[in-house]
């Protein structure tokens, strides 16, 4: 009986399977330099405001990270990107 | 010891092709005058801007690769594209190693056949 009673106390499994785990992209990848002269490619690491999205969205490792933003500030100078867009 | 520089900067678009071919012949001159080893000397094409600038809302982009160990160089070239007003905005970057790599492989269009 006091068997059961645990039984039925205990939460359910979780399905891992679903959650995948986030990779660096530029590492798994071989990418070693991020060209501030493609926009298309760094629009993947801003958002609909043109912000630089953060680690924890793209699953950037912290190297590459401070590349991306280092690429998406120059691009933003050369007005390839915008520094903001607005929303209205 | 040689460093690598990359120059980018965009011209006016309001120039006629022969004022745009113009201006990009100045620089080359400024670059051969100086007696230094172009790497590599290219057009981006016209471009629309992500904001206006001067209120100009696209332009034409021109890039230059090349090698000095001469950093007052880069400054003369600097303030001499600030000076010009059919230059919109510019911008000079030094190359790493990795960077130089990945030039080498865009000069020979690798990277373009991808995106086909």
């Amino acid at each position: 009986m006091r068997r059961q009673f645990n039984s039925a106390l205990q939460n359910e499994s979780i399905d891992r399977s679903s959650k995948k785990k986030k990779f660096c992209r530029f590492k798994k990848s071989g990418i070693k330099y991020i060209d501030y002269k493609d926009p298309s490619f760094l629009k993947q690491f801003i958002n609909d405001q043109g912000k630089i999205l953060p680690r924890r969205i793209t699953g950037t490792s912290s190297k590459y990270q401070k590349k991306v933003a280092q690429a998406v500030k120059r691009a933003r100078h050369l007005a390839l990107l915008p520094y903001t867009t607005d929303s209205n | 010891m040689n460093k690598n520089y990359e120059t980018v900067f965009i011209i006016n678009p309001v120039l006629s092709e022969k004022q745009v071919e113009d201006t990009v012949k100045k620089y080359q001159k400024v670059l051969v005058s100086n007696k230094i080893k172009t790497i590599c000397d290219e057009s981006l094409g016209f471009k629309e801007l992500a904001y206006p600038i001067s209120n100009k809302n696209s332009g034409f982009f021109h890039l230059f690769q090349y090698e000095t160990e001469k950093i007052d160089f880069v400054k003369n070239l600097e303030t001499e594209l600030k000076r010009d007003r059919s230059i919109l905005r510019y911008i000079t970057v030094s190359l790493c190693k990795d960077a130089l790599e990945y030039n080498a492989r865009r000069a020979k269009g690798e990277f373009n056949k991808k995106k086909k």
